[in-house]
């Protein structure tokens, strides 16, 4: 009997998902209609450009989705669309999907092939070297081939900068630095945000830490509760995913105590809104600035000298303040004109070549 | 408790049950189911390049079900495959890179090496549940982060001058083949497959054809008995994370020196030990079904990849059939009992 009862309430459960499923499919309906409008199929022109991110994908608040930003921005330019005789993304689950991935693009026929951060290096060199038709581009490293461009930024410039921006602010002169993996790239950032507390504030102590990972928020909160209980009232993070949890710290301190002065400095974007709080009815933000690298400049001039035929393959091109590739973020709610106009003073001497800063953590 | 059709049905059935709830969401989300699925479908086994990859994406997938599944048969739950393949994919090639020898002898080596590795590996835990009675989940768990920073450290500092990735294993210690390549487009393919299918079978002789199988078996089912009978149980238990480990080592080295030829620096863990698990249950722990799960998982994670492009469908879809093809698998008993309903209603 009692079998009987659950055998009944079984299948009126199953009846009831047959009838909400039918429910769904009535939305999709209307749905569909709007999505239809967007992939249309006409080409804007015979130019194809296509992007393979790492494990990040495109919505990583990161370089890839400002890479992601790059070439819509140059797709709308140009008019071109989204799909596959036009622009569009690959996106990768894991490591071993990178050459797939890329090996996926040049068989759709696209003209230029991103390949967007570090990891992607050696399965951009391997394909390189089997598709010679197809140009491609490497992000953040140095790829061999002729049919290859790679992109680097000075990223140890805009650290300076923050750096500067840190050692003026610093109340207890001690200031920390969250790196994601420890690698050539990450000690750029360390190295330039060192040279730039040492620039203005000799005193001030760097504590450079590894995260051991990008995508690691409660090591980074971890990390950063740590720092700041050490005294450190700034952190500059370089961690991609890692540093949300420092941001996670810094406005937890900040809530606990709204007058305590813990600050973070953000990275490859505007991370303002990260940094956004309010405690006791009043605003925050715990976001001093931010260095910001603009992968989607470089996407989009690469895509764009590509196009023109003028592919800068087998060059090394390195996006700095002066190219307009790295600067310090628009928001500067948090900094003072002085150190504003220090900042600046700073920047003109990069851009003048009297200050060399140093790229590597001696 | 279920008989020998059921255990084959179950599967099946969630398999299905996947697809269609997969198909479901679709619908809601405005794609076209039978667009989206003949994309995954040309994008897996399509043509010659995309079967390639397939093939190669199932075989770590083999390696990492049978060291879930193997452990699995005597009572332990392995949850460690993620941290085993990794030492044994830098172990094989660190062997790959520190030797110059010729190619029947460097290329056995350097996979054995990365199987001594993987079981060294798993041999801690299992001298520690037996021994001491600590939990293996928990102390695989915790080796999974132990190999993952080591390994990165290794490659940084030690096979490398610290660089994010070591060099590529030299052609006598690789697995790839410019025959499989070319016969595939330049895909990934590598001869890794054919030692994927072999470790099935081992798996099947050791565990079916062996009095030591046996006894693991025994073990599997009830401890107290097995002991009883005059089996020594804590030798079998560490045996048992031993020859696990070896399995999820060979995975590792599969991918060290096939898929990719060189070790890099993990920023996370890749994932495929953690999918080990789900294939050996989907497998229910025997050899041919971690095969054939093993094929599925690898036909859905490269079509996935493909999916997009083709035909718009996001690849998170994919991450939502294989979730519920698991919930399903794990709540057998609800499909063991309808399927009883129906039989008792023909009757």
């Amino acid at each position: 009997m009692k079998k009987r009862k659950f055998g009944l309430a079984l299948s009126m459960f199953l009846a009831a998902g047959t009838i909400l499923g039918a429910c769904g499919s009535d939305d999709a309906d209307t749905s569909d209609s709007g999505e239809g409008g967007n992939s249309g199929e006409e080409s804007g022109g015979d130019f194809t450009v296509s992007m393979v991110t790492d494990v990040g994908g495109v919505d990583d608040k990161s370089f890839n989705q400002s890479a992601w930003e790059g070439l819509v921005a140059f797709g709308d330019e140009n008019g071109l669309k989204e799909g596959t005789d036009g622009y569009n993304y690959f996106q990768s689950a894991s490591d071993a999907d990178y050459v797939t991935n890329i090996n996926t693009a040049v068989r759709n026929d696209f003209d230029l092939v991103f390949g967007i951060g570090f990891l992607l290096q050696e399965a951009i060199e391997q394909v390189a070297a089997q598709q010679t038709d197809t140009n491609f581009a490497i992000v953040d490293s140095v790829g061999k081939g002729d049919n290859v461009a790679s992109i680097t930024f000075k990223e140890h410039e805009g650290s300076f900068l923050v750096g500067v921006a840190a050692g003026l602010q610093t109340k207890t002169d001690k200031i920390g630095f969250v790196g994601g993996v420890e690698s050539d790239l990450i000690n750029k950032f360390a190295a330039g945000f060192k040279a730039g507390v040492e620039a203005v504030n000799p005193d001030a102590v760097v504590d450079i830490k590894f995260a051991g990972s990008f995508g690691d928020a409660a090591r980074g909160q971890q990390m950063a509760a740590a720092m700041y209980g050490a005294g450190n009232d700034i952190i500059y993070h370089a961690a991609g995913g890692t540093g949300n949890g420092v941001f996670t710290e810094a406005k937890n301190l900040k809530k606990q105590d709204p007058e305590r002065e813990v600050y973070v400095i953000g990275v490859d974007r505007d991370q303002a809104e990260e940094g956004a709080l309010s405690a006791d009815g009043k605003d925050y933000n715990v976001t001093l600035t931010s260095m910001v690298k603009r992968v989607d400049v470089a996407v989009q001039d690469i895509s764009k000298r590509a196009m023109d035929g003028d592919f800068p393959g087998g060059e090394v091109i390195e996006y700095g303040i002066e190219e307009e590739g790295i600067s310090i973020a628009e928001t500067q709610d948090n900094l003072s004109q002085e150190i504003l106009d220090e900042v600046a003073d700073y920047e003109q001497k990069i851009l003048d070549g009297e200050i060399e800063v140093p790229s590597t953590l001696e | 408790m279920f008989n020998r059709v059921q255990k084959i049905l179950i599967p099946v059935i969630s398999v299905i049950l996947g697809l269609i709830i997969g198909a479901i969401v679709m619908i809601i989300s405005g794609f076209n189911p039978l667009e989206g699925y003949s994309a995954l479908l040309k994008g897996a086994v399509g043509d010659s390049f995309y079967l390639g990859e397939t093939i190669r994406q199932i075989t770590p997938y083999i390696f990492a079900g049978l060291a879930v599944a193997f452990a699995f048969r005597t009572g332990l739950f392995n949850i460690g495959v993620e941290g085993q393949l990794l030492v044994g994919w830098i172990a094989s090639v660190w062997v790959g890179l520190a030797f110059d020898l010729p190619k029947v002898i460097h290329l056995p080596m350097s996979i054995l090496a990365g199987a001594a590795a993987g079981a060294l590996w798993a041999f801690v835990p299992g001298i520690l549940k037996a021994r001491f009675r600590v939990h293996e989940v928990i102390v695989t768990i915790m080796m999974n982060y132990i190999a993952l920073h080591l390994v990165n450290h290794l490659v940084r500092y030690v096979i490398s001058d610290q660089q994010n990735t070591t060099e590529r294993v030299p052609e006598t210690a690789s697995l790839k083949s410019p025959f499989l390549e070319t016969l595939t487009e330049f895909s990934t393919m590598h001869f890794g497959i054919f030692l994927a299918l072999a470790g099935a079978i081992i798996f099947w002789l050791i565990l079916e054809k062996t009095t030591a199988g046996f006894e693991l078996r025994s073990v599997g089912f009830n401890q107290h008995a097995s002991e009883y009978a005059g089996m020594n149980v804590n030798r079998n238990i560490v045996f048992s994370m031993v020859i696990s480990g070896a399995f999820a080592g060979l995975g590792g080295a599969m991918e060290g020196l096939g898929t990719f030829g060189y070790a890099f620096i993990h920023s996370a863990f890749s994932g495929v030990g953690f999918d080990g698990i789900a294939v050996a249950l989907l497998g229910g722990n025997v050899a041919i079904g971690v095969v054939l799960a093993a094929a599925l998982f690898g036909i859905l994670k490269q079509g996935a990849l493909i999916m997009p492009i083709e035909s718009g469908v996001p690849t998170e879809l994919v991450e939502i059939v294989i979730a519920i093809i698991i919930f399903f698998v794990a709540s057998s008993y609800i499909i063991a009992y309808v399927l009883q309903r129906f039989k008792k209603g023909a009757k």
